[in-house]
């Protein structure tokens, strides 16, 4: 994902430094050599759970969204309206998901203390911070691990960027590019995914056999991880070249479409739900970009109008389609925005008192956690940070995040051990 | 009046930032409106204030009645309130639910009979000033609209929007007579997807050939307050740009209003990173004849033309009054 911040960050321009750091990482600690302990995987597996994460790329306000304060020094012009749960207010520029309110749960007393965007992107998709220490893998590539039932010929970790940009980075750190995302530019199939018109079916198949007997002969004198990850690549091309369809966006009813809002991150949700519903395990679509230093309000405004709807359907239709029991759904940032309001009408980067909202899976219902203080400034109860929320995540798609991975005999935690996960919003 | 002399003669503080201010007709009051949602009542020889309450969320939109006893605002929380202003305890005398979100503009009419409003819900929408009475409602915009005017004719208004666009309407057809393009105005940045600038304000010549918008351009990092202030001028028979009038060395800055001077000078209130201007264009350079800096970032003004003084309101929380003459005494 190439994204454009305000503060001018550069901690997104890593990622291919990341990426081959990782493949060097990779040999060492063996990579795809890695195993669940006993037979958790398949039992997952077999629950066909799910997770869709919103990014909302930058750092969308809490004031502004799920922890209006509308009347405060800190509250800008924004008001808070009820939802269909009583007692729980959200902010007007989200009216229709207001109205699914029933199906939410937002974690209000966020802490990360983390105020940089690339450190703040890290801890929220790996639930730990970024050291040089180690590189942990993000919830993408965890859930396509984890969830994805590679029968079914589909990639287990999907990004949908508004170009098409990301995907193929170190998201899976020790658990091997075999988990790393496949990037979809908005709502276009994965890019090469037709066989060129001047190759046959017949020699379509030749050159397949052919590579796989060279591949052979070459691993059988020299395996890796790599060369792992390599022939697992070009195998799961082939059956995703099998199964198109499922990206194909055309193929939902032009009605659906109309009702998400056919707009591009319309379109993206609309794609998200078909993706879902046809099994893929992990889709993080992003919405970009929420970094507003200056002209907060004329900015949310925007992006929220384009947002709300689209969003709402979502939940909406995975409800309606018995999906959301098997669904975690989770809108995050990198951090909120300070309650404080600068003086281009902005607000910058704050980390300290945010929220995140929760949806689906074994998560409870129309329900708020945490609270901050009149003015936003400070959580006043329900503290929470990124490793708790890390192995919420995981519980509510029945993945036990106590377990260990065992990359080369050394037993890794899947969730950061110092924490654990928020059992009281867990059903 | 010789703006080249321009000197703050007063400035009053209140107690969180403000956002919008007018000068009543009779040049003895000023209204001012606040983060906290209230309004503000200032004695401009004393510089008494007092606070008027009344909306739910920020006020951007402020309008005297032609008389001077009323006051009508447009708040972000769609309402249009009427207020007794001249009362020693200014209360609502009418209230309307009159736009679905932010109210950004109002304007009235030249004979003070009615009120055009304008905001987030992409409608133009003309009120009766004696009763509040709804007049004429009609869809003007893709996009948010940031600015209204009445023409001087009474028969036609322009309103300004988001991405640059500027309409003449035909009032009583509620038809476009004709448009001018004010789209360099207007900001698409690929890399943070947002739409960004607009025409933040409008105003005609005293004899009314040209029409000056203004807002900013150079927008290479709008969620980051990189631009500069930019003011065009169309010639308003045929929608012509004649003129792209720039100011060099305001990093930052963000044109919030203009007003044509009886010379034909452009005055122009900027504020951004840079700070807060009074910035003048002539007709023959694009570049700016003077600009008089502000103690702090400026978010609005308004100009009194029989005592040639203006009115602007900072983020720092102060109303500043400016005397376009020479200081005396």
């Amino acid at each position: 994902m190439r994204a454009r911040y305000a503060c001018q960050s550069q901690d997104h321009s890593a990622n291919r430094r990341r990426f081959l750091g990782a493949l060097s990482g990779g040999l060492m600690t063996g990579g795809l050599h890695c195993l669940t302990r006993g037979a958790t995987a398949a039992d997952l597996k077999a629950r066909d759970m799910r997770v869709v994460v919103f990014n909302m790329h930058g750092g969308l306000s809490q004031l502004e969204s799920w922890d209006p304060k509308p009347g405060t020094k800190t509250g800008g012009p924004t008001r808070a309206i009820p939802t269909s749960v009583p007692g729980i207010h959200i902010s007007e520029l989200l009216p229709y998901t207001a109205q699914q309110m029933h199906h939410l749960c937002l974690m209000r007393g966020v802490n990360t203390s983390e105020d940089d965007h690339g450190k703040g992107a890290y801890l929220m998709l790996t639930g730990r911070r970024q050291t040089p220490a180690a590189d942990y893998p993000q919830i993408g590539a965890v859930a396509a691990k984890t969830l994805s039932d590679e029968a079914k010929g589909l990639p287990g970790h999907i990004l949908i960027t508004p170009g098409g940009g990301g995907g193929r980075g170190n998201e899976a750190a020790y658990l091997g590019p075999k988990y790393s995302s496949i990037a979809l530019g908005g709502d276009k199939p994965p890019q090469n995914s037709v066989k060129p018109e001047g190759i046959s079916d017949e020699a379509e198949v030749r050159r397949h056999a052919f590579r796989r007997k060279v591949n052979d002969q070459f691993l059988s004198r020299q395996r890796s991880a790599i060369t792992d990850a390599f022939t697992f690549s070009y195998e799961q091309a082939i059956r995703l070249m099998e199964r198109r369809d499922v990206f194909d966006l055309s193929k939902e009813p032009a009605a659906d479409l109309e009702r998400y809002g056919n707009n591009d991150f319309g379109r993206q949700c609309l794609l998200a739900r078909r993706m879902l519903e046809n099994g893929v395990s992990f889709v993080q679509v992003f919405h970009s970009n929420y970094d507003t230093h200056n002209e907060n309000f004329n900015f949310h405004i925007e992006q929220l109008g384009e947002f709300d709807k689209p969003f709402a359907c979502l939940i909406s239709d995975l409800a309606q389609r018995g999906l959301l029991d098997q669904t975690l759904v989770v809108v995050l940032s990198e951090f909120g925005r300070t309650p404080n309001i600068n003086l281009y009408y902005g607000r910058d980067h704050w980390s300290r008192a945010w929220t995140v909202c929760l949806a689906g899976a074994k998560v409870v219902r129309g329900a708020a956690f945490g609270a901050t203080n009149t003015e936003g400034t400070e959580v006043t109860e329900g503290q929470v940070d990124h490793g708790q929320l890390f192995h919420t995540y995981l519980q509510a798609v029945g993945v036990d995040s106590s377990q260990s991975l065992f990359v080369d005999g050394r037993e890794v935690p899947i969730a950061d051990p110092a924490v654990g996960p928020i059992w009281k919003v867990l059903s | 009046m010789d703006f080249k002399q321009a000197y703050v003669a007063q400035d009053w503080s209140y107690e969180r930032p403000l956002l919008a201010c007018r000068i009543s007709p009779d040049g003895q009051q000023a209204v001012t409106s606040s983060e906290d949602f209230s309004l503000q009542r200032w004695n401009l020889a004393t510089g008494e204030k007092i606070v008027i309450q009344g909306h739910k969320s920020w006020v951007h939109a402020i309008q005297f009645t032609k008389d001077g006893s009323q006051l009508i605002s447009g708040g972000c929380d769609g309402k249009l309130i009427w207020w007794p202003i001249v009362d020693s305890e200014p209360k609502p005398s009418r209230t309307v639910e009159a736009h679905a979100g932010w109210i950004r503009a109002i304007a009235l009419s030249a004979d003070g009979t009615q009120l055009a409003s304008v905001g987030n819900d992409l409608t133009v929408r003309l009120w009766d000033v004696a009763s509040g009475a709804k007049l004429l409602e009609w869809a003007g915009h893709e996009k948010h609209i940031y600015s209204v005017m009445f023409h001087p004719d009474g028969q036609h208004l322009l309103t300004g929007d988001l991405v640059g666009k500027i309409h003449l309407w035909n009032i009583a057809s509620k038809q476009i007579a004709r448009s001018f393009d004010a789209k360099p105005l207007h900001t698409l940045e690929a890399g943070q997807r947002v739409d960004f600038g607009g025409v933040r304000g409008l105003a005609l010549t005293a004899d009314g050939t040209q029409l000056i918008a203004g807002g900013l351009h150079k927008a290479t990092n709008p969620l980051g307050a990189v631009h500069e202030p930019l003011v065009l001028r169309f010639n308003f028979a045929d929608g012509q740009l004649l003129k792209s009038h720039v100011c060099d060395g305001i990093p930052g800055g963000v044109v919030w209003r203009l007003s044509c001077l009886p010379d034909g000078t452009v005055m122009a209130v900027c504020g951004g990173s840079s700070g807060g201007f009074l910035i003048f264009f002539g007709g023959d350079s694009e570049k700016d004849i003077h600009r008089f800096q502000l103690p702090a970032l400026a978010r609005d003004m308004d100009w009194h033309v029989p005592t040639e003084r203006v009115a602007t309101v900072h983020h720092d929380q102060h109303l500043r009054i400016t005397n376009l003459f020479l200081k005396t005494g």
